[in-house]
């Protein structure tokens, strides 16, 4: 299997604040690659890097065999993006919007129309194709960029945040559309996302990156294997001496008091649970709740970095305000 | 063949947009008309402003299109700042295509645009009987269409380093008003002290005003021009390569 992506030592630096610090990623031809991480963790950086929007401050990367500072041109019309933030024109009709694309990227004359009619069908939306963009939905939006980035038949197709602010059934649809394109197009998708579940559903591959780092890079189950396993939560009246009865009888030990729970991680969860729940019936210690929680990505970032995924930053909460400010003027 | 499908595809969205205004379109008729009916008529009224031979109407006629060349051409720059704040901007500079070809899709989309608005004003001449001959007529389109140009790139060169709107449209109106004014649009540069029509000699509009009252004016202003169609022509088109240099220079600054 050849490699769609090359990166080495990659950084970028805005004045004393390192976005993307001596990144190193392959991603082999043919798979969903996801980066993974909160806002601000420096993907949009280093996707807009690949995408030659911006300059590295150095280290260096090869898309489809081509370096992003040299042969920018040849790396653009190979890819295709969809950006974070909307990028279409919303005093034209979706057709036109889409013409308008596949000339930019130079598509033949005598195949625009067709290629056209399979994207628009493949996001179904050929029979809004005709309206104004400012009639469509946000989710409608995305799927017509989504189509839009793929007129050109680009070799890897960049998402950044593909279903940031859609409804769940809308992000559902994309997840579908995304698979089929891999499957229908052989094409190497690259996605960022801050969504676990997004990451988890759609990636073979995962980066979690903090802080213009990669700080853990696997597939999606195995990543979650690095943690111990699943998690009994209990709640009891007396922690103290459950802990440490689970300790000398069971022979645990990666046990945590967070708050009034009593965290057990355990690599067979689903056998351990009624073991738990016996031990604290015979030493009449009175069970509140038990529960078991498989790990999910969630953990696996907790893990890597010690704390949870970042909400939002204060940067975008702008944004939030200036699209909301946009809805208003029209 | 790329770049110049690029171009034409860029032209044609400006176009259709600028069609699809309905409101901006009608509303383009209302300020040359005040000027024509209320300043020309009132101007001329009281004062002998013209030269022999000619109505005050008459002489500011050719200045009123410049002026709406001027005005359309300068405010076109805002289409820059929608696309940048709407993100269709990144979509454009991210495309396979130069930026040279970018910048001039845009700014002959927008000239087209402006001339557009200027066959406007020339209708309206016709409804107050200030009219043209058909052969008159197509002998301005060219003129008027680089006339634009210039100025489209003044535009788009300034919208391409603001950030908002209001700065944009601050800075557009301390443009708009010296090129109006020093044109001589409303007036005869000849009868200006020395150091208003030396200031006037570096207004680009001045040239264009000239050049369209040369055509449409014809022998009535021939005693009166600033210099032959061809310097003015010459001079409109310096001008251009010039601010089409700069305007492709900033959009490749442009993030």
């Amino acid at each position: 299997m050849t490699s769609a992506i090359e990166v080495s030592n990659l950084t970028k630096s805005f004045g004393s604040l390192m976005a993307v610090d001596k990144l190193n990623i392959t991603v082999e031809s043919g798979e969903i690659f996801g980066l993974l991480g909160p806002n601000g963790a420096g993907k949009t950086t280093t996707i807009s890097m690949l995408c030659t929007i911006m300059k590295p401050t150095s280290g260096s990367a090869k898309v489809n065999g081509f370096d992003i500072v040299k042969e920018s041109t040849q790396v653009r019309k190979s890819i295709g993006i969809v950006f974070q933030d909307p990028s279409v024109d919303d005093r034209l009709t979706g057709r036109e919007n889409l013409y308008m694309h596949a000339n930019l990227y130079g598509v033949p004359p005598n195949e625009q129309k067709s290629r056209i009619d399979e994207v628009l069908q493949l996001v179904q939306l050929d029979d809004r194709a005709d309206d104004l963009l400012r009639t469509y939905s946000g989710g409608m939006r995305r799927r017509l960029e989504l189509a839009r980035g793929l007129i050109h038949y680009p070799r890897v197709l960049f998402l950044d945040e593909p279903t940031i602010g859609l409804d769940p059934q809308t992000r559902e649809h994309i997840w579908t559309y995304v698979k089929q394109l891999k499957k229908t197009h052989d094409i190497t998708v690259v996605l960022t996302t801050h969504y676990m579940d997004e990451a988890d559903k759609l990636c073979d591959r995962i980066a979690i990156m903090d802080y213009g780092k990669i700080i853990a890079l696997d597939t999606s189950p195995r990543l979650k294997d690095t943690l111990a396993g699943d998690v009994i939560m209990v709640k009891a009246n007396n922690l103290e001496a459950l802990s440490k009865l689970v300790v000398e009888e069971m022979k645990l030990e990666k046990i945590q008091h967070i708050n009034d729970t009593l965290e057990i991680t355990v690599r067979n969860g689903k056998s351990l649970l009624p073991r738990v729940m016996e031990l604290a019936t015979q030493n009449k210690i009175f069970v509140e709740s038990i529960v078991l929680r498989e790990p999910n990505l969630e953990d696996v970032f907790l893990h890597y970095t010690g704390r949870k995924i970042r909400e939002e930053a204060g940067g975008k909460e702008l944004h939030g305000m200036a699209a909301i400010q946009r809805r208003k003027i029209r | 063949m790329t770049e110049l499908r690029g171009f034409y595809t860029l032209w044609l969205r400006e176009v259709k947009r600028y069609l699809r205004d309905r409101t901006r379109i009608v509303s383009s008729f209302i300020q040359p008309l005040l000027w024509l009916v209320i300043f020309g008529i009132g101007i001329g009224a009281s004062l002998r402003a013209a030269p022999v031979g000619l109505t005050y109407q008459q002489l500011i006629f050719p200045g009123i299109i410049g002026q709406t060349l001027l005005f359309t051409s300068m405010f076109m720059g805002i289409s820059v700042i929608w696309d940048k704040e709407f993100g269709f901007m990144k979509e454009i500079l991210v495309a396979p295509v130069s930026r040279i070809s970018i910048f001039l899709g845009k700014m002959v989309g927008d000239s087209t645009d402006a001339l557009i608005q200027g066959v406007i004003v020339i209708f309206l001449g016709l409804l107050l009987g200030i009219g043209l001959d058909p052969i008159t007529f197509l002998a301005c389109l060219p003129v008027m269409l680089l006339i634009t140009f210039g100025l489209v790139s003044i535009g788009l060169t300034i919208a391409s380093f603001m950030g908002s709107l209001e700065s944009f449209g601050a800075i557009q109106s301390f443009i708009n008003l010296p090129l109006f004014f020093l044109s001589g649009a409303l007036f005869q540069i000849q009868s200006l002290p020395d150091w208003m029509q030396a200031v006037s000699k570096l207004n680009p509009l001045t040239y264009g005003v000239d050049a369209l009252r040369t055509i449409i004016l014809g022998g009535a202003w021939q005693a009166y021009q600033l210099q032959p169609l061809i310097i003015d022509l010459a001079a409109i088109g310096f001008f251009d390569i010039i601010m089409i240099a700069i305007g492709t220079w900033a959009f490749g600054k442009m993030k």
